[in-house]
């Protein structure tokens, strides 16, 4: 349903990314696009982010969620989304992949973190 | 920022060479793009064609893997980057050259080297190399002509990783499931013909220790016609203990426990087997042809667990025949060292370096499955990548590489290449024979690219 007010009207909420040196940045995320498309259509810059292009075939595009957050999200994830996520780097219990997550009006607000793939390594 | 060619002649621009143009070359370009405004990239490549294992390597029937294909090429077409296809380093040119006239060079080759089991009878007819059997079907123009005979119904493949799986997958498949992939007609045509209904992975060690992803195996599961037999014997163990088993290896096992014993109930017409605690000692010949494979003779393995947690397998002194028609060794690609003037470690197969950084070659760098050795999956070459663009990126800050006005890039170099010198395929190049390909699909060979096998076939397209 909420796919389909989208429909009518576009509808935004407000989404935070913790990019992986810490800063955060703030966007205007389309109700009913999935967060790999926010990513792109913001231009959050998030290296390799979406490598598949959501395809569910690599997992570039890890989010962690806050736990309250993640009970709260509407899907829960497929056993092929689950598969990919093994393989991501820095896995949470409340990880998830950007291109499964679609926004919803609920989630105004939301604060998501990058996982620190590459900065992790180098320490 | 000015455009590359405002500031083509200035001294201070770090001129930076890749060598191999796989996702390691192309993660690295982009790194270095992105974290200096005026650096430019140099991607040299020995085939006319970019794209190293994404397009010779991931297996036809997984396209999704291959859109990555969209962010090299828009790393490609910054105006910062070149593509220098059809140019062997080590042989056309050499690393010391590259040093002279770049700020720095980074070693992103690959691993392409067969690596052999070292026993009897392997090189009996019926038994292939995974990876020539890979870049067989994906058309690459070294293996298109391996004579593939698939006439025996039951392979065994020696080997439990991710190339393991998709030689099994594309073995077991419908070829009608194939026809609308980029696959190559010769391949398709080959595969149509198969006579092959059992597929048996065999790993050294246990089921902990197998290599290949979830994602891999469970798509296994569920193809058609596919029953997927796994020993309810070897997976007692683990059962008892799989909810204490930690990510990622957790989820993969409660899969195979769950599927381990079950019967092939709904009559499917091809069987995929995982056997474990077996290492290949002999391959034998056939009783009919003494010169094509018969079976395998393997040795039992026990495992043992070290305090490190490392598992490794012991032999019990055990032999087993298994009848086989067909062979697959697919236990590793292999790096291999393309200059002599490279610190390479010939056990490893890896070049020496610290973080990225070459030891004893101020201003060589690596990264990809030549710095890491062949494992893991694009997101572990991108995270390695990224990792030797940010160390490079450093030292140029930190002033160890010194931008200097020797550093001329491709320009001087690639006049000293003689008669090749007009051989050289840039990314337009490429952007022409990646058409000429897509343009060969048709209404009735419906899929997305007929790839040109033939390096003399690509250069004429690339080069009129
Ligand atoms: C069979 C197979 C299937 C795979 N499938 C998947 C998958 O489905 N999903 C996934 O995530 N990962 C997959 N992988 C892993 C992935 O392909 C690797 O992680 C990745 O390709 C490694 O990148 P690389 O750039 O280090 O090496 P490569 O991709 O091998 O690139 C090296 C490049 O260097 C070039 N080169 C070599 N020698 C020279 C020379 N002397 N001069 C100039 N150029 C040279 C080569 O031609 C090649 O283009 C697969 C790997 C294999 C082998
Ligand atoms: S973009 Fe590849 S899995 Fe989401």
């Amino acid at each position: 349903t909420v796919v389909l007010q989208n429909w009518k009207k576009k509808e935004t909420v407000t989404i935070h990314f913790v990019l992986q040196d810490g800063t955060k940045e703030s966007v205007q995320a389309n109700i009913g696009d999935n967060l790999l498309d926010v990513v792109l259509d913001n231009d959050v810059d998030i290296d390799g982010f979406g490598a598949c292009e959501g395809t569910l075939a690599c997992s570039t595009c890890h989010l962690i969620f806050k736990k309250e957050d993640y009970d709260q999200l509407p899907e829960e994830p497929t056993d092929e989304e689950l598969d990919m996520l093994d393989l991501a780097y820095g896995l949470t219990d409340t990880s998830r992949l950007g291109c499964q997550v679609i926004v919803t009006k609920d989630m105004d607000g939301l604060e998501v973190s990058v996982p620190s793939g590459v900065a992790d390594a180098r320490s | 920022y000015l455009s590359s060619g405002t500031v083509a002649k200035s001294s201070s621009v770090p001129r930076i060479c890749v060598v191999g143009s796989g996702p390691a070359g192309f993660y690295t370009a982009q790194q270095l793009i992105k974290g200096h405004p005026e650096l430019e990239v140099d991607i040299y490549e020995k085939l006319p064609v970019p794209f190293g294992l994404v397009r010779y390597g991931v297996a036809p029937d997984h396209p999704e893997v291959k859109n990555v294909i969209n962010t090299f090429t828009k790393t490609a077409q910054n105006p910062r980057c070149s593509f220098i296809g059809n140019v062997c380093i080590g042989k056309d040119i050499h690393v010391k050259n590259l040093l002279q006239v770049y700020t720095a060079v980074v070693l992103a080759y690959g691993a392409d080297k067969e690596k052999l089991l070292g026993i009897k009878g392997e090189n009996l007819k019926g038994v292939y190399s995974a990876r020539e059997f890979v870049a067989w079907y994906n058309g690459h123009p070294d293996h298109v002509d391996l004579p593939v005979n698939l006439d025996g119904q039951t392979a065994l493949v020696f080997g439990q990783g991710n190339v393991a799986i998709d030689v099994a997958r594309m073995l077991l498949k419908s070829p009608d499931m194939l026809k609308e992939t980029d696959i190559t007609p010769a391949a398709l045509n080959v595969l149509e013909k198969s006579q092959v209904k059992n597929v048996t992975l065999l790993g050294r060690r246990g089921p902990m220790e197998a290599a290949f992803t979830i994602a891999e195996f469970r798509e296994m599961t569920k193809l058609p016609s596919v029953h997927t037999d796994l020993l309810e014997s070897d997976f007692s163990e683990i059962a008892k203990i799989v909810d204490s088993i930690r990510p990622p290896r957790k989820r993969l096992m409660s899969l195979m426990c769950k599927i381990a014993g079950m019967p092939n109930s709904d009559g499917s017409c091809r069987e995929f087997r995982l056997r474990f605690c077996r290492s290949p000692v002999e391959i034998l010949p056939s009783e009919n042809d003494q010169e094509h494979v018969g079976g395998v003779k393997v040795m039992l393995n026990k495992l043992i667990k070290h305090p490190s947690g490392k598992v490794t397998s012991e032999p019990t002194g055990v032999t087993e025949d298994i009848p086989c028609d067909l062979v697959f060794r697919s236990i590793g690609y292999g790096g291999q060292t393309i200059d002599e003037d490279i610190p390479f470690d010939l056990d490893r197969g890896v070049v020496k370096h610290e973080r990225g950084r070459v030891h004893s070659m101020p201003g060589l760098y690596c990264s990809g499955w030549v710095k890491t050795g062949p494992v893991g999956v694009l997101v572990s070459t991108m995270n390695d990548s990224f990792d030797t663009g940010q160390t490079i990126l450093q030292d140029l800050n930190d002033g160890i590489l010194q931008p200097s006005e020797k550093h001329t890039g491709k320009e001087a170099l690639l006049k000293q290449l003689g008669d090749k010198s007009t051989q050289i395929v840039d990314f337009d190049g490429w952007l022409k024979i990646d058409k000429a390909e897509i343009s060969r699909s048709s209404d009735s060979y419906p899929s997305p690219r007929i790839k040109i096998v033939n390096v003399d076939q690509m250069l004429k397209i690339a080069l009129t």
